[in-house]
């Protein structure tokens, strides 16, 4: 492999990874927003679930060129507003049955708990419920990221923006270093922001700390 | 949605659309035959593994980590590298295809027989099980829903994903959306599309039969409880 491209381009990929990383986390952020409520709605109401997943599934199954062309061509144009939409919502198929999953893994008992010391409905959900099912979440919001990290790169070569661009300038103009470089940083990143998402969970979630302390 | 069908419908109904190297057919079974292929060679490697790592406990991080790994793989600089590497042909998509499928099955394997009740387990020891049996008899059937699972959203991704064959001159029915997009035909490009999501609806519907025969009744009573 010819290494002399890199040297001389060490901006482009700067500007590459920045860009990338607001197009892949900004449909992380945005999937998060919508499958709380949605996950709370399928708890509540259990009959909700099976169209919620089974659309969610099925968006998850439309191939991603396909989505951001549709972005591009018909809705928002040439911007980056058409790749951060399509990933939002490939995350809900992971995002919305963790959510669920979380919330239904509090043990009754808890729950009840909460409701005769005199929680309402709202406060025994922010207080109690959802930072219980923080670690689902969590776990959840990790594939979520990863997956939204390296389906990104397929958005560069619609011209979108982000580390894709180097694999579609490397494959045009014989790069390989380019396409090299595009695959590591993409998977430094899914790397960085996977270790930076482990140690947000344990500042969520002190207790589980404190009772791993306690046994020991 | 009505729009969507008078925008869709007189590429459906051209006879070009259905006969010939271009037609839905052919792309159609050149899609099920890369499907099909890489699952069935992910499938080689990853379910032993998985088998393995859930049964003897052994190496389950190593397999968790790789397979977190092989999730960040950007699958069209893949696939890019690849090709400058050893050139245009079927190895390349399908080294792809199979890396991307190999995460959700070791994991859901691994995770699966794992996580079997370790009273059922003592009990096959107990009855004069060997550690084969037990795997092959217990543990399997019992994770049959979770590796069942792994398995259709490998299947899942692999039919979404194949589609970047095209990408590299092959076929499938990301010829119709890649060449779609190069002439600007966004008729093809939303045909190819909707064949693609009916394939994913009909691998769906597929791994709803397996469970029903592939999960024994013991199980299932179970899981309904």
């Amino acid at each position: 492999m010819e290494w002399q491209w890199l040297p001389g381009h060490l901006d482009d990929l700067a500007t590459a990874t920045a860009q990338h990383l607001q197009l892949a986390l900004l449909p992380v952020v945005l999937g998060l927003i919508i499958s709380l409520p949605l996950g709370i709605v399928s708890v509540r109401w259990r009959w909700t679930y099976p169209p919620i997943f089974g659309i969610a599934n099925l968006l998850y199954a439309i191939p991603s060129i396909a989505l951001f062309v549709f972005m591009s061509q018909y809705v928002t144009g040439l911007s980056v507003v058409s790749a951060i939409i399509p990933l939002a919502l490939f995350t809900l198929s992971v995002l919305v049955p963790n959510v669920v999953d979380g919330l239904k893994q509090v043990p009754d008992p808890v729950r009840q708990a909460a409701t005769a010391v005199g929680f309402g409905t709202l406060r025994r959900l922010m207080q109690v419920e959802l930072p219980i099912a923080v670690p689902v979440i969590v776990a959840g919001i990790r594939v979520a990221t990863v997956a939204s990290i390296s389906l990104g790169s397929v958005a560069g070569i619609m011209g979108l923006g982000g580390l894709g661009e180097l694999f579609q300038d490397g494959q045009q103009r014989d790069i390989p270093s380019e396409v090299f470089a595009g695959i590591v940083l993409t998977i430094l990143l899914a790397f960085v922001c996977d270790v930076i998402l482990v140690l947000v969970q344990r500042a969520l979630t002190p207790w589980s700390r404190a009772r791993k302390g306690a046994a020991a | 949605m009505s729009g969507f069908l008078n925008f869709l419908l007189p590429w459906l109904t051209s006879p070009a659309q259905w006969s010939g190297q271009d037609g839905v057919p052919n792309r159609v079974s050149e899609h099920i035959f890369y499907t099909v292929l890489a699952l069935a060679v992910a499938m080689l490697l990853a379910l032993p593994a998985g088998m393995f790592t859930g049964h003897t406990g052994r190496g389950g991080f190593l397999a968790a980590s790789l397979a977190n790994f092989a999730r960040a793989l950007p699958t069209i600089g893949l696939l890019v590298i690849i090709v400058q590497g050893m050139g245009i042909g079927l190895v390349p998509p399908l080294i792809v295809l199979v890396a991307l499928a190999i995460p959700p099955i070791l994991i859901n394997t691994y995770e699966g027989i794992r996580s079997v009740d370790a009273e059922m387990k003592d009990a096959a020891r107990g009855v004069g099980m060997t550690g084969r049996q037990v795997l092959f008899r217990v543990e399997l059937p019992a994770a049959m829903p979770l590796i069942l699972l792994g398995l259709r959203t490998a299947a899942i991704q692999i039919v979404a994903t194949a589609t970047v064959a095209a990408y590299v001159g092959l076929g499938g029915l990301g010829r119709f959306i890649f060449d779609g997009l190069s002439r600007q035909d966004y008729q093809a490009l939303a045909g190819g599309t909707v064949f693609a999501v009916l394939l994913a609806l009909v691998v769906t519907l597929v791994f709803m039969l397996l469970r029903r025969l592939l999960v024994p009744r013991g199980v299932r009573l179970q899981e309904k409880a």
